[in-house]
C-alpha cells in the first residue's frame, strides 16, 4: 500500500487521503497514518508544485552548472556537494559520471544574479576546479509534468 | 423525367438486414450529442491515448515509408509476437504461420468467424447482457441468435446449466465474453470447465472474445481455450483496443486450429486484403514494450473501479464489485424507472451519460452500465450529479 500511495503523491501531491483510501479500497485513516509514517521516516522529504514560469510576471532566470571538483582524501566529492547544497539559489545537485563532477541547477532573478553566484560563491570553494554555467531557455517537460500546452482531442460521448 | 425515388423498388435493402435493429447504442449517442456540457460514463473505450512508445512506433514505420498491403494474414513478425504472447498469457500455442490472422479490431474477426462457419439456420447460443455486436453479427450471417440470460445473482456469470438448456440439433456455436462488456463478470475456472465439457459433449465450436482479459482485477482464470479438448473448436479473438488503448488503430486477431482460420482468411482476403500496416507495427511494439503501460493504467482502472463502486452503494444504487473489464452495472430498478427512463431523466436532469442496460439485450432491463474508462475527477463529479438526481426523486 505505501508504494501505491507514494506513487500517487508522487503525481499528485494534493491528492485528498480520502480519494487515496477510496482508490486503494482502505481506510481514510489508515491512508493519513501511512502518509504521516512516510513523512516522519523521511520517506516523503516534502512536497512542491510544478509551476510553469513563463505563465509568470516575475523574471526568473534558471542555469545548469557542470561543475569539476577535486575529490578530497577522505569523504570524496560529499564535502563540495554537501556545501554547495547549502545555498538556498541552489535547487538541484547530482554527483555525475562523465566530463565533470557535479550537476547543479541554479535559480535567479536575473543572468547577473546568477553570474554573481558563480563567480563569487562556487568558484570560490576550496576543491572546486571549473565551472560551465548553461542557462535555460525554454522549459518543456519537469517532475514528469508536460508544461507546454497540449491540444486536447475529445473522445465520443457514448460508445459501445 | 421520372424522379428516380420514384422509381426506386421498395425491396433495395436485403431482408435479413432489414431485421437488424441499429444499436441501441446509437440511438442513445445521438440523443447525448443534443445536450451541452455533458459528464460521460457512456464511453466504451479507454481515456488513455494510446501509451507513446506505441505511437511512436506508428510515426516511426511512417516515416521509414511503410505504407504498403501486408499479407493477408498480417506481418509474420506480428503473428509470431501474437502467439507467443498468447502461448506466455493463455498458455495455448497457435503456429504464427497458419493458426493467426491479424484483423482489423476483434470486430473484423467476430465478424469472419461468424460469416466462415454459420449456415443458414445454424444456432448460435450467446450470453445477454452482452456486447451489442453479437447478436447483429450473428443475423448478418444468415445464423439464429439464442440468448441465454445471465443473472445479478450469480454476477452476470454464465450459468453452464442455463446454457446447456438452449443446446437443440442446430447448435453450432457459443459465443463467450468474460470478461464481460457490459457486466464486467468474469468466471470461474469451474465453470469454463463446464461450458468446455458441454461444448465437447454436444460437439459445439466456442469464440471467446477475450479482449479485455488483460482487464481482470482477481483471480484471472485460464482461456477456455487451454482446456482438455477446447484448442481444436475454440476460435480465441483478442485485440489491442483495450488493454493498450488503441481503439483507434482498429487492430485485432483470431487464432484457432488451421481450418477455421483458413476460410476466415478467405473472406478477409477479398473483403479487407489486409489490416493497415501502421497499426499493425504499432500493434507489434505494444507486445514486445507495452506491458509496463498496460499495467499502469490496468492499476488506475482497479482504483477507479474501488471509488465507483464505493459510490454507487452509497448512492442507493446496488452495484456488484465487477472482476474485470472497466464497466460497473448497478441496479436502478428499485427506483421505479425502466434503463432508458432512468438514462433520459439523468441526462436531461443532471447532463451525466450512461448507457440504458436494454442497449445490451432486454435482461438488461433495470440497470445502466456506467464505464470507469473515464477520469476520476469525472467519476467523482458523475457520482455527486447522480446523487443529486436519486435524491431529487
Ligand atoms: C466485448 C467486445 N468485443 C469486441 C469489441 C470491439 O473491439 P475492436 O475495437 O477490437 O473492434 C468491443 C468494443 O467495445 C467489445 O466491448
Amino acid at each position: 500500500m505505501e508504494k501505491e500511495i507514494l506513487r500517487l503523491l508522487m503525481d499528485n501531491a494534493r491528492m485528498p487521503a480520502e480519494e487515496i483510501a477510496a482508490r486503494l479500497g482502505v481506510s481514510a485513516a489508515e491512508v493519513a497514518a501511512a502518509i504521516k509514517k512516510l513523512e516522519v521516516t523521511n520517506v516523503i522529504k516534502g512536497y512542491t508544485a510544478v509551476v510553469n514560469e513563463e505563465s509568470l510576471d516575475e523574471n526568473r532566470v534558471m542555469a545548469i552548472i557542470e561543475v569539476k571538483v577535486t575529490p578530497q582524501r577522505e569523504g570524496g566529492f560529499d564535502y563540495v556537494a554537501k556545501r554547495i547544497s547549502k545555498f538556498p539559489e541552489v535547487s538541484e545537485v547530482y554527483l555525475v559520471s562523465g566530463g565533470y563532477d557535479l550537476r547543479i541547477e541554479v535559480n535567479g532573478h536575473n543572468l547577473n544574479e546568477v553570474a554573481l553566484f558563480v563567480s563569487s560563491k562556487l568558484s570560490t570553494i576550496d576543491g572546486v576546479i571549473s565551472t560551465v554555467t548553461h542557462f535555460l531557455l525554454k522549459k518543456y517537460k519537469e517532475a514528469g509534468k508536460i508544461i507546454h500546452d497540449e491540444e486536447e482531442y475529445e473522445r465520443l460521448k457514448v460508445s459501445p | 423525367m421520372k424522379d428516380s425515388k420514384s422509381v426506386r423498388s421498395k425491396n433495395r435493402v436485403a431482408e435479413h438486414i432489414k431485421t437488424v435493429p441499429k444499436s441501441g447504442i446509437r440511438d442513445f449517442f445521438e440523443l447525448v450529442n443534443g445536450v451541452k456540457g455533458v459528464v460521460s460514463l457512456g464511453i466504451g473505450e479507454p481515456d488513455f491515448v494510446t501509451p507513446w512508445r506505441i505511437r511512436e512506433a506508428a510515426i516511426y514505420s511512417m516515416e521509414k515509408g511503410q505504407t504498403s498491403y501486408t499479407s493477408n494474414l498480417g506481418l509474420l513478425s506480428l503473428r509470431k509476437n501474437i502467439c507467443n504472447y498468447v502461448a506466455v498469457n493463455y498458455g495455448v500455442n497457435y503456429r504464427p504461420e497458419n493458426e493467426c490472422i491479424v484483423t482489423v479490431g476483434v470486430s473484423e474477426a467476430l465478424d469472419l468467424i461468424m460469416r466462415a462457419v454459420i449456415n443458414p439456420g445454424d444456432e448460435v447460443i450467446y450470453h445477454e447482457p452482452c456486447y451489442v455486436s453479437y447478436k447483429a453479427e450473428i443475423t448478418m450471417a444468415h445464423g439464429v441468435p439464442v440468448a441465454v440470460e445471465t443473472h445479478e445473482e450469480d454476477g452476470f456469470a454464465l450459468d453452464p446449466d442455463e446454457l446447456e438448456k438452449k443446446i437443440t440439433p442446430k447448435t453450432k456455436m457459443i459465443v463467450l465474453n468474460f470478461p464481460c462488456n457490459p457486466t464486467g463478470a468474469t468466471l470461474t475456472l469451474e465453470q469454463k470447465q463446464r461450458i468446455a465439457e458441454i461444448a465437447v459433449k454436444h460437439d459445439l465450436l466456442v469464440i471467446s472474445d477475450e479482449i479485455y482479459s488483460e482487464l481482470t482485477y482477481e483471480n484471472a482464470t485460464a482461456s477456455i481455450a487451454s482446456l482438455p479438448g477446447m484448442r481444436d473448436r475454440t476460435i480465441f479473438l483478442h485485440g489491442f483496443s483495450k488493454a493498450f488503448a488503441m481503439t483507434g488503430f482498429r487492430i485485432g486477431y483470431a487464432c484457432g486450429p488451421e481450418d477455421l482460420i483458413d476460410a476466415m482468411m478467405k473472406i478477409h482476403q477479398y473483403s479487407m486484403l489486409c489490416a493497415a500496416i501502421t497499426a499493425q507495427r504499432a500493434a507489434e511494439e505494444a507486445l514486445i514494450s507495452g506491458t509496463p503501460d498496460m499495467e499502469r493504467m490496468k492499476e488506475e482502472y482497479r482504483q477507479r473501479r474501488n471509488v465507483i463502486v464505493k459510490r454507487m452503494n452509497e448512492i442507493g444504487l446496488p452495484c456488484m464489485m465487477p472482476k474485470g473489464a472497466f464497466y460497473v452495472f448497478p441496479r436502478i430498478r428499485d427506483t421505479g424507472m425502466k434503463s432508458m427512463e432512468f438514462a433520459t431523466r439523468l441526462l436531461n436532469e443532471q447532463k451525466v451519460a450512461v448507457v440504458p442496460g436494454t442497449a445490451f439485450g432486454p435482461c438488461g432491463e433495470g440497470y445502466v452500465r456506467c464505464s470507469y474508462a473515464s477520469s476520476m475527477d469525472e467519476i467523482i463529479e458523475a457520482t455527486d450529479k447522480i446523487e443529486k438526481f436519486i435524491k431529487s426523486l
